[in-house]
């Protein structure tokens, strides 16, 4: 297995999209471009995880290949983390299948595996998510009724930093929020490799009343960088999530 | 990954105690009789298999499973290994709905939670397991790991002698590389105070945090300077005096191995006991045996007896 770049995007909201095109198609569309998309729905406290409004946070992570979690404030550091390492796990072991599939034949994955070759497997996917470079494009939902959560969020991504700055692999993260103001998406911090600097930056206040998380993820796809983006239409067959390196 | 609510449902409604479990593997069957403990993403049965008992933890996130098992075979393989529960057998289980799980079946160990059996004994035993502890770690790092998720639910006492035993690797990890699972009143990134790389200082951490939850058992949470908290913290615990300067050593991640602390560990349990023996009038007190439960002085010596007899029988 060679070594190459995650590209994930992380959306983090309280509730659903009301503007633009449907988020769901658009995280289908990312995903085919390799690009993993893993939700955090923020929960109120009044608030109960049968929510229908936040079935969404579900549906987006679903057709994109990631990760999603509805949580309360009070977890959120532990969640991002958690959800990020798991999508990484989950994406290796997408590749590790595929793979399988080719030797073992259609429908075979590492759970139909017995336990001892399933142990050597899963150290090989450990062992990718350690050494791996990662992407991750954090889209912050700054709409009105967010405003209470946004100093947890800005604590939670520099937890984030520090649990992927632990791995061997490198890492870059970039920080967008929406709505912008005059664009879908305005810029928070540009690809960097850690996250702990952004006390200073992070916004503290809101930016409007609509939340247009269709377009915003669209954007955010395009902000992985144009260039791989044609790569990976030119080897259509190629591994989606992962770059050469 | 955390089981959600529905998941926990679904487990505690396909596997009860009473009922027979079959591997799909190894075909062995295992009776479920009653519930140990559940944790973040399984739960773990007393079950008895061929007249014996053993602990089963089952859990549908088969991926987690795998990894904690390859964690166990590992440490398994390590010599006079007294880290945490052998593993017996590593399975799959079909429940009659269908739903798939993974299970493993390891030493069932019979103990009580370090942090009962401290309040029910006395504090006379803080040294005792401070030691057996510190000496667990340094042979687990030597062998190329660090513990992790070390925190007073995965601490058990088991008896005669009374040892301490850790149980849960789901946060081992080898050294270098990130820490893998983590709870954050025991984690030093969480307090701002050191990365979550996998070296020993980050379980000396999580041990001196130990050693502080049995002491305020509601917990705290993080203020503006964390570092200044936590030493008034271990300040404020009086049975915690002796060994103030050292668990704020690690605290700030001063020691590099399990090894220099437990030196230094040592040397405050002997200088303790020296001056308790130069202070006590003797006669009087070789009257009152059960003085010795009491006094400081009285602590080191309980101290080193248990740690001699613990090393003999390990
Ligand atoms: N081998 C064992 N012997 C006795 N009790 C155990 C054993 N393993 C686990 N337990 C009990 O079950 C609880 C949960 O197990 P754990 O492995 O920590 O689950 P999780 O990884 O989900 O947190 C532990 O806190 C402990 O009380
Ligand atoms: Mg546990």
């Amino acid at each position: 297995m060679r070594k190459g770049t995650l590209k994930q995007i992380l959306l983090i909201t309280d509730g659903c999209s009301n503007q633009g095109e449907d988020p769901v198609a658009v995280a289908s569309l990312a995903h085919q471009q390799g690009i993993t998309i893993n939700v955090i729905g923020i929960l109120d406290d009044d608030h109960s995880e049968q929510d229908e409004s936040l079935k969404e946070v579900e549906d987006i992570a679903l057709s994109g290949g990631g990760v999603s979690q509805l949580v309360y404030k009070q977890a959120l550091s532990q969640t991002v983390q958690s959800v990020t390492k798991q999508a990484m796990t989950q994406t290796m072991q997408g590749f590790v299948n595929r793979e399988l599939e080719q030797i073992l034949g259609k429908g075979q994955s590492l759970e139909d595996l017995e336990p001892e070759k399933r142990g050597e497997i899963m150290e090989v996917v450990e062992d990718m998510g350690e050494t791996c470079d990662l992407e991750v494009l954090v889209l912050v939902d700054t709409s009105a009724s967010m405003y209470d959560k946004l100093p947890t969020v800005k604590e939670a991504l520099m937890d984030l930093s520090i649990s992927l700055n632990a791995r061997i692999g490198r890492n870059r993260f970039a920080i967008y929020r929406f709505p912008g103001k005059r664009k879908q998406i305005e810029k928070i911090l540009d690809w960097s490799p850690a996250l702990d600097t952004i006390s200073s930056i992070f916004p503290k206040l809101t930016s409007g009343g609509v939340t247009p998380t269709g377009p915003a993820i669209r954007e955010a796809m395009y902000l992985f960088s144009k260039k791989s983006l044609r790569r990976s239409f030119k080897y259509e067959d190629e591994q989606p999530g992962m770059e050469e390196a | 990954m955390k089981m959600n609510n529905q998941e926990w449902k679904k487990l505690n409604n396909d596997v009860r105690p009473g009922i027979k479990l079959r591997g799909k593997w190894h075909g062995k069957t295992y009776l479920i009789q009653k519930k140990l403990g559940a944790g973040a993403i399984g739960v773990v049965y007393l079950c008895e298999y061929n007249g014996k008992q053993a602990a089963l933890k089952i859990s549908d996130k088969r991926s987690s499973m795998t990894v904690e098992v390859n964690v166990l075979k590992s440490l398994g393989k390590v010599q006079g290994n007294r880290l945490g529960p052998y593993l017996l057998d590593v399975d799959d289980w079909i429940s009659p709905q269908g739903s798939r799980y993974s299970f493993y079946v390891m030493e069932y160990l019979k103990g009580e939670p370090l942090i009962t059996y401290i309040q029910r004994r006395g504090e006379a035993w803080i040294g005792v397991f401070m030691l057996q502890l510190l000496d667990a770690l340094q042979e687990l790092h030597q062998n190329g790991w660090v513990f992790g998720d070390l925190k007073v639910e995965n601490l058990l006492v088991v008896s005669s002698p009374p040892k301490v035993r850790w149980v849960d690797v789901g946060g081992t990890t080898q050294i270098g590389r990130a820490i893998k699972e983590y709870t954050e009143f025991y984690d030093r990134g969480y307090w701002g105070l050191g990365s979550r790389k996998a070296e020993p200082s980050y379980d000396l951490f999580a041990f001196a945090m130990v050693f502080l939850q049995i002491y305020y058992p509601n917990k705290f949470v993080k203020e503006a300077s964390p570092q200044k908290q936590l030493f008034r913290k271990i300040d404020g615990v009086k049975a915690l005096s002796p060994y103030r300067a050292i668990l704020k050593k690690a605290i700030i991640s001063n020691y590099d191995t399990s090894e220099q602390m437990k030196k230094e560990l040592l040397q405050v349990i002997y200088k303790l006991q020296r001056k308790n023996i130069q202070s006590t009038p003797g006669p009087v007190h070789q009257t009152h045996p059960p003085s010795v439960f009491v006094n400081i002085g009285g602590i080191s010596i309980l101290v080193i007896i248990y740690y001699v007899i613990s090393l003999l029988f390990q």
